[in-house]
């Protein structure tokens, strides 16, 4: 693998960019591995990596039924951020976080990690005084929050509708190293890093069934592209994660949901980093080409479609309109719904399927992309050393069954309100 | 995304309020523990047909039980919940 560099793009430039070499190899299927990952989006290709570069096992496949990138690797809103409360769940985003900072020196790779700070506005005094106990939790645990009052919040957005009748804004709890990356580069630079360090990634190759031995543990996947036998075998596909368990009679606490997001036109840099409204659900960022990604509420019915329906959107533009009206003039350029696996609880599982030899990566709902750093340390942690992750020991299966659920919003067992 | 409602005619999504998979069956109050976990978290999440809870709440009020395909949202049937009562009309 060449390193990029400053010199190597100069040394390209004077060639006419000729001579680039493929980032990853398109790699076919060998008939045995040590360690076969299902999924090839971004926790799939972070859990290749870690496990190649933390744990030395470098004999993995990663299968994708599709290309990399084509799945929720690309239907995301790009956010990265750690201001959770529950302690089942601040340390792990936190350490994602950790891990977003140093990533691109990691990867040799321009992931566009961009830390312009992510900012909840409250609209209520409740409100605020629950982002004060957010932001007091995140300091336990060792993560900066800062809350806001209204003047401070007006000099971080003045454009904001402050005096909106119905949603006033009172105050604002920042992450001040909150921000975006991007989405794709992401991606690339985890499958660039795990290939060059052995992982064979293998696209086009859509799992059809488990490998059984006599005694019922999982020794292997059948694919499209014919058998391929494994010690371990870890699935991470996101909004496909009850699809893949039932080829293990395996039911999951789980349905999958459309979320819908925006992308308007290139405008120049008018948004602050990412906010967000309390008072209904939106939330935008300004990509680097300047187009507003913006999104709200999951649909709300279970739904593989990846695209959504109109009342969703009306809600998210309603309440983009009544957070910041000076985005009303900016066309949308396009739309797209991504199928998110959401949980009972709101919160994903690391874990040992309960069948030997299959692990699980599941249940993100619509918070993925910020944990892919993470949940690829995590996953890795788990299949190379069959125990979980000091981060990640809360993200049980069983939770549900035991009552140990990690339910930040707090609404119950209702997968379509988390 | 339109539903077919019994009482009312074809409506717009909007008017329903979804209340989910509407196959689980709730157990006996002195069953086993186990089938009471499963009641409450456990869902097949099929990839097509499913049977699902609508409640009609901006138009009869009815409680639906709606067959929709999670792939393509296309609803080929949707019935009352409860069985009517005698001589009320549909």
């Amino acid at each position: 693998m060449t390193r990029y560099s400053l010199f190597s793009l100069a040394a390209k430039a004077v060639s006419g960019h000729r001579g680039w070499q493929r980032a990853w190899r398109d790699a076919a299927p060998k008939a045995a591995y040590d360690v076969i990952i299902i999924g090839g989006g971004g926790h799939g290709l972070a859990t290749a990596y870690y496990l190649a570069k933390v744990h030395g096992i470098t004999n993995v496949a990663l299968v994708e039924k599709g290309w990399i990138g084509g799945g929720n690797a690309g239907r995301n809103t790009t956010i990265i951020r750690s201001n959770y409360m529950l302690p089942g769940n601040e340390p792990f985003y936190e350490w994602s976080m950790k891990l977003w900072e140093g990533l691109e020196q990691e990867l040799n790779y321009n992931a566009m990690v961009s830390q312009r700070g992510v900012l909840n506005l409250a609209h209520t005094d409740a409100q605020r005084d629950g982002y004060a106990r957010r932001g007091n939790a995140m300091r336990l645990h060792g993560v900066e929050a800062e809350l806001l009052d209204l003047d401070a919040v007006r000099r971080h957005a003045p454009f904001l509708n402050f005096d909106n009748a119905r949603f006033p804004i009172k105050a604002g709890l920042l992450q001040g190293r909150g921000g975006t990356a991007r989405h794709d580069a992401v991606n690339w630079g985890y499958a660039r890093a795990a290939s060059a360090l052995g992982v064979d990634i293998i696209q086009n190759c859509a799992v059809t069934g488990f490998l059984t031995d006599a005694g019922g543990a999982i020794t292997g996947v059948e694919t499209s592209r014919g058998p391929i036998r494994a010690g371990k075998v870890g699935m991470s596909v996101a909004g496909h994660s009850s699809q893949v368990a039932a080829m293990a009679d395996l039911r999951l606490p789980i349905e999958s949901h459309a979320l819908q997001a925006f992308v308007s036109e290139a405008l120049k840099p008018i948004i602050p980093g990412v906010i967000t409204f309390g008072a209904g659900h939106f939330y935008i960022s300004q990509s680097d080409k300047g187009g507003l990604v913006f999104g709200g509420d999951i649909d709300g019915y279970n739904s593989y479609a990846q695209r959504g329906n109109m009342p969703t959107v009306e809600d998210v533009c309603e309440g983009g309109m009544a957070l910041m009206p000076m985005i009303g003039r900016a066309r949308l350029l396009r739309s797209w719904g991504g199928i998110m696996d959401m949980t009972m609880d709101g919160s994903p599982i690391i874990d040992h399927a309960p069948i030997p030899g299959l692990y699980l990566n599941a249940g993100w709902c619509y918070g993925g992309f910020k944990a892919t750093p993470a949940a690829g340390w995590c996953f890795a942690h788990l299949l190379a050393t069959d125990a979980p992750h000091e981060t990640a020991t809360a993200y049980r299966l069983d939770r549900f069954a035991t009552g140990h659920l990690i339910d930040e919003k707090g609404q119950g067992a209702q997968p379509n309100l988390h | 995304m339109r539903i077919p409602c019994p009482y009312c005619g074809s409506r717009d999504i909007g008017e329903f309020v979804y209340r989910g998979d509407a196959s689980p069956v709730r157990p006996a109050a002195d069953g086993a523990e186990a089938a009471m976990f499963a009641y409450v978290y456990l869902r097949d999440n099929p990839m097509g047909r499913h049977e699902e809870h609508w409640y009609h709440t901006q138009g009869c009020r009815n409680w639906l039980v709606v067959t929709r395909d999670t792939l393509t949202h296309e609803i080929p049937s949707a019935r009352l919940a409860a069985p009517l009562n005698a001589g009320d009309a549909v």
